[in-house]
C-alpha cells in the first residue's frame, strides 16, 4: 500500500515537474506545478510529517499558486523566442541536468549513511504533528522563527513598493 | 519504502528544475523552476529528518518554505514592474545589468 502510494505520488511529482519545464504556455506550467505540489504533499505524509504536508497544501497550493495565476493572467503568455545567445544551449542544458542528477545520486548513494536503505526508526504517533513541530519551533528555534516572520514582512512591503511604482509615462 | 527512494526522487526533481532554469526564457517560468528546486530540497530535508527520527529537519523545511514565499513575492513584483514599463519579459533581452 505504501509502495503504491509512493509510486503514484512520485509519478505525479515528476510529471508535474516535467510539465513545468516543457509547457510553452506559462498558465499550463503553473498548473503543472500545482500537480507537483499536491504530489509532494502526499510524499510528505508518507514520511510522517503531517504538519509540513498541510502547510504545503495551504501555503503553496493555496496562496502562492493563486499569486502566480493572477500574475500570469495579468501579464499574459507570450511565446518564447527561438533565438539562442549561447549556441546549442537547448541541447547542452538537459545534458547538464542529467549530469547534476548522476552526481547527486552518486553523492547520496555513495555516502556511508547506514540508515539510508531502511525505512527510518520507529517513531511515535505524535511525530511531525502540529503540536510537536510548534513546540520545537517556539522553544528551540524561536530566533529563526522571528527572523523568518520579519523576512515575510519585508517581502510584503517590498512587493508593494515594487508593484506600485509608476511607470515613467504614467507618472506624467 | 526506504529513504533512498525519496532522496533519489528529490535529486531527480532538482535536476529537472535546474534544466528548466537553463532552458526557459520567460522570468515567470524560471521562478516556477526555482520553486521546483526548493521543493526538491525540502523533500530531501524531510526524508533525512525521517531517517534520523528527528523533527528538526521539518522545521528547517518550514523555513525554506518561508524563504520560497518571499522569493515568489519579490520575483512576481519585479515581473509586474517590468510588464508595466513595457519591457520584454525575456531574460535574454533584459541584459542591461550584465557587466
Amino acid at each position: 500500500m505504501e509502495a503504491v502510494l509512493f509510486f503514484l505520488a512520485a509519478i505525479g511529482a515528476l510529471g508535474g515537474a516535467v510539465g513545468v519545464v516543457a509547457m510553452r504556455n506559462p498558465f499550463y506550467s503553473v498548473l503543472g506545478l500545482l500537480v507537483h505540489l499536491f504530489s509532494l504533499a502526499v510524499l510528505f505524509l508518507l514520511l510522517t510529517s503531517a504538519f509540513i504536508a498541510a502547510a504545503q497544501v495551504v501555503v503553496y497550493a493555496g496562496a502562492v499558486m493563486v499569486l502566480y495565476i493572477f500574475v500570469v493572467a495579468y501579464v499574459g503568455g507570450g511565446g518564447e523566442s527561438a533565438w539562442e545567445p549561447i549556441p546549442g544551449q537547448r541541447f547542452f542544458a538537459p545534458l547538464l541536468g542529467i549530469a547534476i542528477f548522476v552526481e547527486l545520486s552518486i553523492a547520496v548513494l555513495g555516502s556511508a549513511l547506514l540508515a539510508l536503505d531502511t525505512d527510518g526508526p520507529e517513531v511515535g504517533a505524535g511525530f511531525g504533528n502540529p503540536a510537536s513541530i510548534g513546540e520545537i519551533l517556539l522553544e528551540k528555534f524561536l530566533l529563526p522563527f522571528e527572523v523568518s516572520s520579519i523576512l515575510l514582512l519585508l517581502a510584503a512591503v517590498g512587493a508593494i513598493v515594487l508593484a506600485n511604482r509608476k511607470a515613467p509615462e504614467e507618472a506624467q | 519504502m526506504s529513504i533512498e527512494w525519496y532522496v533519489v526522487l528529490s535529486a531527480l526533481l532538482f535536476a529537472i528544475g535546474a534544466t528548466g532554469i537553463l532552458i526557459r526564457r520567460s522570468p515567470m517560468v524560471i521562478l516556477l523552476c526555482l520553486e521546483l528546486m526548493l521543493n526538491a530540497g525540502n523533500l530531501a530535508l524531510i526524508a533525512f529528518s525521517r531517517m534520523v527520527g528527528n523533527e528538526e529537519g521539518q522545521v528547517f523545511a518550514l523555513v525554506v518554505m518561508v524563504v520560497a514565499a518571499c522569493e515568489v513575492v519579490i520575483g512576481l513584483g519585479l515581473i509586474v514592474a517590468i510588464f508595466r514599463r513595457r519591457l520584454p519579459l525575456n531574460v535574454d533581452d533584459l541584459r542591461e545589468l550584465r557587466g
